[in-house]
């Protein structure tokens, strides 16, 4: 499992890079859905969110979730070329795979890569 | 390059090549229309009639059905199908009748059909019941709609949560999304009953009422039953049912008599309709005394009384504060309701309650069975269908792969990966029309499975092994989407 | 225990394997005031008794081939079905099957599923179908329900026009009741009907357009502009399709659909009294993920061989629950294998023979007719094998003088159009010979 430590993670799995304000599934989440098939952004450039806020529908081949913001802010961008390839946040769901950039983002409850680590091996069994 | 085992019917055409041939027309010719308002080209299969036969006889070949053999999908009442259904739904006066002839015309249709919902009512104990729903999933979001309309006809409009177990069929949580409101999950305690404690914290004037599947998705008959319908009313909730499980409780108990106020009844499960490989199916409802004025419109009624010498005029009529048509027409009449009909006509009372004792037999009777092999998390009296785990300690062998051995063995897989709440849950329900041998070796092949998932745990990974076609690529079906055969002309300029 | 294959020593032997009495020993767990309940229910009856009655009740009807020569269309059509149709119907292999959760022993249903798919996005001209869905009304309100998830409840307004099938719309409103939607264009009044006047009720709130094709009174009308108006405010355009009609009229794709529903009932279903029908729903590639229903599509077995699964799984109910778009499980399966065993046995040339049949019957019809003192086209729109025949007296005294003749005359629209008392919906197929237009003609010739 990889979980970089430059960044905070939220209990239902996004990660926050609170230097670019860029949000994301982690690389857990992923191996959990399986193979991503669709992913569809809830929200435009310019919307303003909260923290819990359902912000993208991901769906793979086995299962289905929503992402929701791990902090508040105005998003300052989205990436558009997610939903044209999906099996993105498969591949890279640290890099490519981002989904939407929050401005002067405040994270909500999140943790760190250790205690997100922790956490996931404790969901395992 | 896959190899293609049965090309498509696109694939079979040849241009030139007929099929049945239409009668030369006996009118003087009209010109077509306007050139702009025909379609360019018609791109359709060309093939004689004896090659469409030969290939929808070689498909029908790759499917496993009732006919071919044992089938205990749970929750899904894979009965045999009486062949004299097959009859009776054909006979010329039901197949050449059109929906909307005067009801003069067709007062045998309607008979039929008025017969058919005070049968139901009888069945169910609710006193007022519409055939207009097409299936199940149709009949609940039909029961949900009046759910939903009862409470605004009283302008009570805080009431937008609806309490769903943790057990529920995925249909359950879909039909109340479809109204907006929101689903709260109950947990079921140890012996897969509701969670009281749970229920009693969720119970509050905001809930629009409860769903409740029972017997329960593990076979379970709630054993608070009485409880669970009362907590639920006093907070002025309505109860719907989840006629899925009806097979178990047909002369055994009246959802309608322990209290619940809408139930929808799974013609194609509990009363023989077959399954088409997916449908069509009929799922009519049930609804309690406070919610009659709300069912679908129109409803079958009598619309003259009869007297000395005249039958009874049938009719449709339209309950008070109806919610409206939920389709086009009365309901699947011919394939769904004739069907059903014939089947109840020919068990009567003393027959309805035969069908689910040996359902609830057979079940019981395979979980005996099976206990010491496989572990059945709630291990008690089931009724018409249990779940078992399809995994053992220090194995890697799943569910699936137990499901696809049974198919080397000649056996339809259970129903696997549901209910949510047991871990690679095997649901099996064996239904009443299967015989003693046949359960024998079923419970042998998966005993025998379970050893083989010991000794030689590939013959389950790879399997199954006799089947024309092998396990499936659907992450390659998924990210190509591949999903027709033939893509018109102009389709890259469609984009 | 009509169809109950356990002798007695069976099941006492399966009663003591699992450790009760008596089979009422298993139903402990019901309630005892309320368990075993007397059922009134008529007795029940042997196979050769259940035949006869409900032989009795069939012939009770009258029906459109041993009575009445019927005119009747408006929703449901008299055609003639190949005999192989039946044939295949029958195989208990294709109808005691359920839905191919098990793709390994289900090929059959899952590669003819895959051929339907493939039959009726040619036929509309669209990029894809799914499995289909329940009935033409309710394979609309799950166009309603696409649009709805499409813009993510951000566009509430749908504008539906009059002269779509008036059931449908009813349908569509009692599908629609949480969603909080506009409804603009959908009033029985006979004024507005034209595709133009549409136009101007579509505007940036607009989530869907529905118009049909040919609409309820029969006419063809050209919806290219009204899709390309709709496109300019951002709102998808739904189009309710007779399958028979798009054998030979420029098809929805064409026009730039984005949705093409309709009743599929016409390609191989009997009138049945009005169902099992089949809801045919195609969609452009974009909207493949909001759309309901199951969905077969191709890939590859283990062993290499070309196969067909269920596919995007993930957006239907029993993964998605209450955030799936539609809670439908099933398809209409075994009625989809009967449009395409239809398509396939009457194929291309035979279809378009059928097209031209009800083309040229009705048309001929149509002439006759308006020669008829006080009788008269009431559209000048070309029409297709249905039209709105205008009648000097209602057209419901004019059904009951034709009925009392062995005919079954057309659809009486002011029964859906107040204004519209005398307008008679008259449909004509391939199974209208000659003689009985003739025999129609004559006996409204006649009428007083």
């Amino acid at each position: 499992m990889n979980t970089p430590s430059n960044l905070q993670y939220a209990k239902s799995d996004e990660w926050f890079d609170p230097a670019t304000g860029a949000v994301g599934i982690s690389d857990y989440a992923q191996n959990q859905l399986s193979d991503i098939v669709f992913v569809e952004l809830l929200v435009d450039e310019g919307e303003e969110v909260t923290v819990g806020k359902a912000i993208a529908s991901v769906e793979s081949v086995k299962a289905s979730s929503e992402i929701y913001a791990p902090a508040a802010g105005k998003v300052s961008a989205v990436n558009k070329g997610l939903s044209d390839k999906p099996e993105t946040l498969n591949s890279d769901p640290y890099g490519e795979g981002w989904m939407i950039k929050i401005e002067g983002g405040a994270a909500g409850d999140v943790m760190d890569a250790a205690a997100y680590e922790k956490y996931c091996e404790g969901r395992s069994h | 390059m896959a190899t293609v085992i049965e090309p498509t019917i696109f694939e079979l055409s040849t241009p030139g090549r007929r099929g049945v041939k239409m009668p030369a027309s006996d009118v003087p010719t009209t010109a077509l229309p306007p050139n702009h308002l025909l379609r360019s080209d018609l791109p359709l299969p060309e093939l004689a009639e004896v090659d469409v036969v030969r290939h929808y006889m070689k498909l029908s070949k790759f499917n496993y059905s009732v006919d071919d053999g044992f089938y205990p999908l749970g929750s899904c009442t894979m009965k045999y199908n009486p062949k004299i259904n097959e009859d009776t739904c054909r006979y010329t006066g039901f197949l050449y009748t059109h929906p909307l002839q005067p009801i003069e015309t067709v007062q045998g249709n309607l008979a039929l059909m008025f017969e058919m919902q005070e049968w139901l009512k009888e069945i169910s104990g609710f006193p007022g019941v519409t055939l207009q729903p097409a299936a199940g999933a149709h009949g609940e979001f039909t029961g949900v709609l009046m759910m939903a309309a009862y409470h605004k006809s009283r302008g009570d409009l805080k009431r937008t949560k609806m309490l769903i177990p943790d057990a529920a069929h995925g249909t359950n949580p879909a039909s109340v999304g479809m109204l907006g409101f929101t689903v709260i999950t109950i947990p079921s305690d140890s012996r897969g009953n509701v969670d009281l404690k749970a229920l009693e914290a969720a119970c509050d004037d905001t809930i629009v009422g409860m769903m409740l599947t029972n017997p329960n998705t593990l076979g379970m008959f709630d054993e608070n039953i009485e409880k669970v319908v009362q907590m639920v009313k006093d907070c002025g909730g309505l109860m719907y049912g989840d006629g899925a499980n009806l097979n178990a409780l047909l002369g055994i108990v009246r959802p309608g008599d322990l209290g619940f106020d809408v139930m929808h009844f799974n013609l194609h499960k509990t009363f023989s309709v077959p399954h088409g490989g997916g449908g069509p199916g009929s799922g009519p409802v049930g609804v309690s005394q406070r919610l009659v004025d709300f069912l679908p419109s129109p409803l079958v009624g009598i619309v003259e009384e009869d007297d000395d010498d005249t039958a009874p005029l049938y009719g449709f009529v339209t309950p008070k504060n109806s919610i409206g048509r939920m389709k086009a027409f009365h309901g699947h009449f011919g394939g769904g309701l004739v069907r059903a009909y014939t089947y109840i006509a020919m068990h009567g009372p003393d027959g309805l309650k035969d069908i689910s004792q040996y359902a609830v037999l057979n079940a019981n009777y395979l979980q005996a069975r099976l206990r010491n092999t496989y572990h059945v998390p709630y291990d008690r009296i089931c009724m018409h269908e249990f779940v078992m785990e399809g995994q053992f300690e220090g194995s890697d062998i799943r569910a699936l792969d137990i499901a696809k051995r049974l198919m080397d063995y000649n056996f339809h897989p259970p129903t696997n990966y549901f209910p949510l709440i047991v871990h690679e849950a095997l649901m099996i329900e064996p239904t009443e029309t299967e015989n003693k041998d046949t359960l024998d070796r079923f419970a042998d092949a998966l005993i025998k499975i379970a050893d083989e998932a010991k000794r030689e745990p590939e013959l389950l990974h790879e399997a199954p092994h006799i089947t024309p076609f092998g396990r499936m690529d659907e992450v390659k079906a998924a990210r190509e989407l591949v999903l027709c055969c033939w893509l018109p002309e102009n389709y890259e300029t469609m984009a | 225990m009509t169809y109950i294959p356990i002798s007695p020593a069976e099941r006492d032997a399966m009663l003591k394997t699992v450790g009760v009495k008596s089979l009422d020993d298993l139903f402990d767990a019901i309630p005892k005031n309320h368990r075993f309940p007397e059922l009134n229910l008529p007795p029940a009856l042997t196979e050769m008794e259940a035949a006869a009655h409900l032989g009795e009740m069939a012939s009770s009807n009258e029906n459109v081939r041993e009575h009445l020569v019927s005119f009747l269309g408006a929703g449901a059509y008299h055609h003639y079905v190949p005999a192989v149709v039946d044939h295949m119907l029958r195989r208990g292999e294709f109808y005691t099957a359920y839905t191919p959760y098990q793709p390994e022993i289900s090929q059959g249903t899952l590669q003819a599923i895959f051929e339907y798919q493939s039959l009726m996005a040619t036929l509309t001209g669209m990029e894809l179908s799914n499995a289909s869905h329940y009935d033409g009304a309710t394979a609309t309100a799950e166009a309603v329900n696409l649009a709805y998830a499409q813009f993510r409840g951000k566009r509430k307004k749908i504008v539906m026009s009059p002269t779509v099938h008036p059931q449908y719309r009813e349908v569509i409103r009692t599908y629609s009741q949480g969603m909080g939607l506009e409804e603009a264009g959908d009033e029985p009044t006979s004024s507005e009907l034209s595709p133009e006047a549409l136009t101007s009720l579509i505007d940036e709130s607009t989530m869907l357009v529905v118009v049909q094709y040919p609409d309820f009174f029969g006419r063809i009308h050209d919806y290219t502009k009204l899709i390309e108006d709709a496109h300019a405010k951002g709102a998808l355009v739904c189009i309710v399709a007779n399958p028979t009609a798009l054998l030979m009229l420029k098809t929805p794709g064409e026009m730039g659909a984005d949705i093409v529903v309709g009743e599929a009932q016409p390609f191989g279903i009997p009138l049945w009294y009005g169902g099992p029908y089949l809801g045919f729903f195609t969609t452009k590639k974009s909207y493949v993920h909001k759309m309901a229903g199951r969905l077969v599509g191709e890939t590859v077995d283990s062993r290499g061989q070309r196969a067909y699964v269920l596919t995007l799984t993930a957006r239907e109910q029993h993964i998605k629950r209450e955030r799936a778009t539609s809670n439908i499980c099933t398809n209409q399966g075994l009625l989809a294998l009967a449009a395409a065993v239809y398509m396939s046995t009457l194929g291309k040339s035979g279809l378009q023979e059928v097209a031209n049949l009800c083309y040229q019957k009705a048309h001929y019809a149509a002439s006759e007719l308006s020669k008829i003192d006080g009788f008269g086209l009431c559209y000048p729109d070309p029409f297709f094998h249905e039209f709105v025949l205008c009648t000097p007296k209602p057209a419901s005294e004019v059904n009951q003088y034709l009925l009392d003749n062995g005919i079954l005359g057309g659809y009486d629209l002011g029964k859906d159009y107040p204004d519209m008392q005398n307008h008679l919906l008259v449909a004509v197929t391939e199974m209208n010979s000659k003689d009985e237009i003739d025999t129609l003609v004559e006996i409204l010739q006649e009428m007083k």
